[in-house]
């Protein structure tokens, strides 16, 4: 068996003593980091970036992949702590996560979340190792205008779970994609929407958008409610295992967003995002067990699906970075700088010319998981011990962090003035009664979208036509439409309604 | 006539305005055609898009009955002003204004000021639990993104530093 030799050479090079302690140091940095409010992967493997350089290009390849899976999992815990995405794929976390926390049920959230990324972690290794060869031409047969099917369909995706006015939560995705084209136009270098401001030239960034919206927009929202109104969900910490129940009600959750992420990871783009968002979108249209939680309200479903779905999406977004040597997201770039400063070119030769790193890397995949289970159980203590610090307290640290955090992705005290605008755009939001994950969705999708529109069209001379004549085009822009018809079908949208009201 | 949901009207309102906008921005780039897309082609088309999913909001919103009218509700000016003004202090702060002539004063600065700003949108605020909570942050900002990360910030006014 290939597969086997494959592995075992794999673990051949991660199980020394040195490596595993540098997949464990990268575990606990990541961790240590993800978990402040509004850093997410990217500014965390950056910063974390210059620590590697000096080793040996396999344990550095190692210890990235242990921060970036610690940064991942510190993310989901800050969404599930203080509602704030870290990063853009926990942005479901935070919505039956937090109201979880709401309810004194952080224990079981945060080990939802752990056990569901570590299974899906385990799977997703698995995949990455069996199939990275044969996957390659599934994802050779997706042409520009199959990737713009994609993002359409994700995109209408993100409508269905976005909660009250679909019209609005379109609106919202129209919004985000135009923000994202503001900048430099990559094919003809025209600053667009850019006012003459040079660091708006380079577009606004996510960590700004995403910190301004939710991070300050949540906090003047909350200070706005009398503190007697707010929840005070310390008190009600109990249990920090889940239940028998839970895990019955988690199991299946697990499964279906392993598969999911597993299949969503691959396509070049969304990987982990596109698939935590579609994750939860399943999970919220399978027929609810009489007595479970609705979602929205804290769903032990709504955390574990997505969490799944998130972290084998993120192990097979790999596969195109390992076999193509694309970068599917901004994490997978920041991997490819890493391996070109130890004088690695990603591509399909590396799985040939340098065995032992590719599945040294891929062993050390699974070893990163592993770690973080042992980690992260034990310390989910620690976690909520953030939560007895009184909201007095919390909100000026989050507020500073967000502000040192976007100072810190640029070293520009631009992005401090785009977040404090957005902070005030984010309290609009609430007040109007529009939900900010699609725009966030929209915003990342954005450029990707017009550059594969335009290609598809530039192919097709022009004729739009070329989005149904392709067989796998047609399908995904039918599975979207099918999506659409379904949430507008009279009784779905009632259902949709009342499950609304309650919250 | 009357506005039935307060909400969506000026939901529609933001969006049919922020949707003209791109749009009629995106005029003045190249719009070119489908098959040779210029810079303004497809912000052209969401910006009309999102016009005109606006208008259709806030037609709804005029016409279609809700059980409370949807109310906005009051803004909360306090926190709003605070927390914003605390955020913009600490980026004056830290990086100074060269257009007031005020030089970097450095990260400590700046965390002072940003949590004492902050505090003031909360009623009850203590002076001494506050100076409490900013030394904690200080002490913990700077071991944790200068002393461990390394990132380059100005922690100290730049007059100290000279």
């Amino acid at each position: 068996m290939d597969l086997i030799s494959n592995l075992s050479l794999g673990f051949g090079v991660a199980f020394t003593p040195i490596n595993l302690l540098y997949a464990f140091a990268g575990c606990l940095l990541g961790t240590l980091i993800g978990v402040l409010p509004g850093i997410g992967p990217v500014a965390t493997i950056a910063m974390l970036l210059p620590a590697t350089y000096a080793l040996p290009p396999v344990s550095a390849l190692i210890m990235l992949a242990g921060i970036y899976y610690g940064a991942q999992y510190g993310g989901s815990t800050t969404a599930i702590l203080v509602n704030l995405p870290g990063e853009s794929s926990s942005v479901v976390t935070c919505i039956d996560g937090y109201q979880m926390a709401r309810k004194g049920r952080v224990g079981p959230a945060l080990a939802a979340a752990g056990v569901g990324s570590f299974f899906a972690g385990c799977v997703g290794t698995l995949i990455l190792a069996a199939f990275a060869p044969p996957l390659t031409e599934l994802a050779f047969k997706f042409g520009p205008a199959e990737y713009f099917a994609l993002m359409v369909l994700g995109l209408i995706g993100a409508v269905v779970l976005a909660s009250g006015s679909l019209l609005k939560a379109i609106s919202m995705i129209v919004l985000g994609l135009l923000l994202g084209l503001v900048g430099t136009d990559v094919n003809s270098g025209v600053a667009r929407f850019s006012f003459d401001i040079p660091e708006l030239t380079d577009g606004i960034g996510f960590v700004v958008i995403a910190m301004g919206v939710f991070g300050y927009g949540e906090i003047i929202s909350n200070l706005a409610t009398p503190s007697d109104d707010r929840e005070v969900f310390t008190a009600k910490v109990t249990g920090l295992m889940p239940t028998k129940e839970d895990f019955k009600n988690m199991a299946p959750a697990m499964l279906r967003g392993t598969a999911l992420g597993s299949m969503l990871g691959i396509l070049p783009g969304g990987g982990a995002l596109l698939a935590a968002f579609a994750a939860y979108a399943l999970e919220k249209k399978i027929k609810m067990k009489p007595g479970e939680v609705p979602f929205g309200q804290g769903n032990i479903r709504g955390v574990a699906g997505p969490e799944s779905a998130n972290n084998a999406g993120a192990q097979t977004s790999f596969i195109p970075l390992l076999t193509l040597g694309i970068p599917p997201n901004a994490v997978m770039a920041l991997m490819v700088g890493a391996m070109t400063i130890h004088n690695i070119q990603p591509g399909p030769q590396v799985m040939t010319s340098n065995p032992q790193l590719f599945w040294g890397l891929i062993a050390s995949m699974w070893i990163g998981n592993a770690m973080l289970i042992i980690l992260n159980l034990p310390l989910i203590g620690m976690w909520i011990k953030l939560l007895t610090v009184p909201y007095r307290y919390l909100f000026p640290s989050i507020v500073l962090f967000c502000a040192i955090g976007v100072y810190s992705t640029n070293n520009n005290t631009f992005d401090i003035w785009t977040v404090g605008a957005f902070g005030v755009i984010g309290y609009l939001f609430v007040k109007l009664g529009c939900e900010p994950a699609p725009l966030l969705l929209g915003f990342i999708l954005g450029p990707m979208m017009e550059e594969n529109l335009r290609r598809a069209l530039l192919l097709s001379r022009g004729d739009w036509s070329v989005f149904v004549t392709r067989p796998l085009s047609a399908g995904l822009l039918a599975a979207g439409l099918l999506m659409l018809i379904i949430v507008l079908l009279p009784s779905v949208k009632h259902k949709r309604e009342e499950a609304f009201v309650e919250e | 006539m009357n506005i039935k949901s307060q909400k969506d009207f000026f939901s529609g309102l933001m969006f049919m305005s922020v949707g003209a906008a791109f749009a009629w921005g995106a005029t003045k780039y190249n719009v070119g055609t489908g098959a040779r897309m210029g810079p303004g082609y497809f912000p052209l088309m969401l910006g009309v898009m999102l016009a005109l999913l606006g208008a259709v909001i806030t037609f709804k919103a005029l016409v279609v009955e809700t059980a409370s009218g949807d109310k906005i509700g009051s803004w909360a000016w306090k926190p709003l002003v605070y927390i914003i003004l605390a955020n913009l202090s600490f980026g004056v702060l830290l990086g100074g204004l060269p257009s007031i002539k005020l030089p970097a004063m450095g990260m400590i600065v700046g965390i002072y000021v940003l949590t004492f700003i902050c505090s003031f949108a909360e009623p009850g605020w203590k002076v001494k639990n506050t100076f409490i909570l900013a030394t904690i942050l200080a002490i913990g900002s700077y071991i944790a993104f200068v002393v461990i990360l390394k990132l380059q910030f100005p922690v100290w006014p730049v007059f100290f530093t000279r």
